[in-house]
């Protein structure tokens, strides 16, 4: 069996002869949940597109499960949550997903099982004009659940969402997974995902930068990892010199450090016993390792320019 | 594929029963159609022909005017509107194709038509028979008249159906199938009606005015189902047109059908070329 779900081969999109997505190669694997990560204008709608069939790229080729993409075979097993999806307001959440799973071919009573699974089960008799945006975001998420697909894609599914909604929503995510089928969701929202995700995409200016897992993003980054030490009664300063690094109130001090450091100058501290009040670490977080990633791409885009 | 197709239709049915389209072409058609009954059936007395058919080719004039507005209202957001809420990606990401897709509409909106059509002028044939102006050749007359407004409907569904696919702002579309309801219902018959007064004896009004006539769906209308009925000659207006038309009046009702297929598949074509 080919285990691969989605294959792009150095896509290319042009618009206009401005390249919205270029030099695109990656493989997702089955059962992956994977994001792609990228500002406004990066090309992850583009990409989506491309991969439904909706747009053909202008170069290099992309396959969903070995077929070409808006073909029967792959359309049958793709699911798809748009960025900004609103359903009928004048229909119910139960009419409106009963409607999607006949288009599909589906059970429609099985699939008003999947209100429940999303935490419709009392709102679906309602009209979705009276739904808040969760509870829309929730039933297109239900919508994409219907039958069993393969590759589930996700444009941007948590964003407007409150911290909670998100939550569930990636509760369900990996419940997807966990049934098999590959997630691949795209956000601009970064921190959220981090214990998440399997794999990180990150597109910049069309391009992808980085894919990896986080942790080893983490690490080819190179970031600093940040020591905040908490000082009983020693002032700050004496304590900054015995350890290192810099003051940043009267009695903590912040240190930066390398990946490979780390347990040695936590080592140093906790040598300090009763010296020390308090220690935390902070690892960089996505957003950092987000921004170094897309920055670094900047720096390689406008060198070349030159 | 006729399953997606049924459930396209159903769907769009709903909407039109949800969102209150079909009460309110309801409520105007058989306003209208009422008020018609009442004041221009007087005539039928002098003229001796009844009552139900004297209606009925007063609300052929009606049906030219509201029909292909109420098919243009229910179409223009056809394609732009499910593009403007991102429906569209959701429904072509789905095994649907664009043809049952848009077969699909045409028939859930030709039944909220037919539905209006019904209740709207059958409340007013069951007005005229309660009131004693009832006959069978008139109840074949109305059954006539909710046929063909459905058809003439079906030709404007279909150009509604075009300018929706052609843009992307629902607005644009809307303004789009208010100009083309202008264009073809109210300015055609004005450059008609002004070229036959400064030619009318002419070649315009022998080779040209009948054909012209029959090129647009809302005066074949008009010429199908007036020389169809019994009374013509006493309902006056296009009669004498009727008479000496050299072609049957069965062409003007086939010519509807040949626009409808052609605008339609028109649609068809230039949807299968939208991104959605």
């Amino acid at each position: 069996m080919n285990n691969t779900v989605l294959r792009a081969e150095n896509v290319r999109m042009t618009f206009d002869g401005r390249d919205a997505v270029k030099d695109l190669s990656f493989e997702l694997g089955s059962a992956e949940r994977v994001a792609l990560l990228g500002h406004n204008g990066a090309g992850k709608t583009t990409f989506f597109k491309m991969s439904l069939g909706f747009l053909t790229p202008t170069d290099g080729r992309i396959e969903v499960l070995g077929a070409e993409p808006g073909s029967d075979k792959a359309r049958a097993s793709t699911a798809f949550l748009p960025e900004s999806v609103a359903f009928q307001r004048t229909l119910t959440g139960v009419e409106v997903l009963k409607y999607y799973a006949k288009l599909k071919g589906e059970d429609a009573k099985k699939a008003i099982g999947l209100l429940e699974r999303v935490g419709l089960a009392e709102a679906g008799r309602r009209r979705v004009g009276t739904y808040s945006k969760g509870m829309r975001q929730r039933l297109g998420l239900a919508q994409a659940l219907i039958g069993t697909p393969k590759l589930v894609l996700l444009d941007e599914p948590t964003s407007g969402l409150d911290p909670i909604s998100r939550q569930n929503f990636y509760d369900l995510v990996t419940e997807i997974s966990g049934n098999g089928a590959t997630v691949l969701l795209s956000s601009h929202a970064l921190t959220e995902m981090e214990a998440r995700t399997d794999r990180i995409l990150i597109m910049s200016k069309g391009k992808l930068v980085a894919n990896d897992t986080l942790d080893h993003l983490r690490t080819a980054a190179r970031l600093p990892i940040r020591l905040k030490v908490k000082s009983k009664e020693e002032p700050a300063e004496q304590l900054a010199n015995r350890l290192g690094g810099t003051p940043v109130n009267c009695r903590s001090v912040e240190i930066m450090c390398a990946h490979e450091d780390k347990i040695a100058r936590i080592a140093a501290v906790t040598s300090l016993g009763a010296m020390i009040e308090d220690i935390d670490v902070h690892l960089p977080t996505l957003d950092d390792v987000y921004k170094h990633f897309s920055e670094k791409a900047d720096l390689e885009d406008s060198a070349g320019e030159v | 594929m006729f399953q997606r197709i049924l459930t396209v239709a159903q769907q769009e049915f709903r909407i039109g029963l949800r969102n209150r389209w079909i009460l309110l072409s309801v409520v105007i058609l058989s306003a209208f159609s009422m008020a018609l009954a009442l004041l221009g059936s007087a005539p039928a007395g002098t003229l001796d022909v009844s009552r139900m058919t004297i209606t009925v080719a007063s609300l052929s004039s009606l049906s030219v005017y509201l029909v292909p507005l109420i098919a243009l209202l229910l179409a223009f957001d056809a394609v732009a509107g499910e593009i403007e809420r991102g429906t569209l990606l959701l429904i072509f990401s789905s095994p649907m194709t664009r043809s049952e897709f848009l077969i699909g509409k045409a028939v859930g909106h030709i039944c909220v038509l037919l539905l209006a059509l019904t209740l709207g002028y059958g409340s007013t044939a069951m007005m005229l028979a309660a009131t004693g102006g009832g006959d069978t050749s008139g109840f074949i007359d109305f059954a006539r008249l909710i046929g063909t407004s459905a058809i003439l409907g079906f030709a404007f569904l279909s150009l509604g159906y075009i300018v929706s696919s052609l843009v992307r702002q629902v607005t644009t579309a809307a303004a789009m199938a208010i100009g083309i309801w202008l264009v073809l219902i109210v300015l055609y018959d004005l450059a008609l009606l002004g070229a036959l007064v400064a030619d009318s004896e002419g070649f315009f009004a022998s080779s040209v005015f009948p054909f012209a006539l029959l090129a647009n769906p809302a005066d074949a209308f008009r010429l199908f189902n007036l020389s169809a009925l019994d009374a013509n000659a006493m309902v006056g207006g296009m009669a004498g047109v009727a008479e000496s038309l050299p072609f049957p009046p069965i062409a003007a009702l086939a010519s509807i059908f040949a626009f409808a297929g052609v605008a339609m598949s028109g649609a068809i074509l230039l949807l299968k070329r939208v991104s959605p």
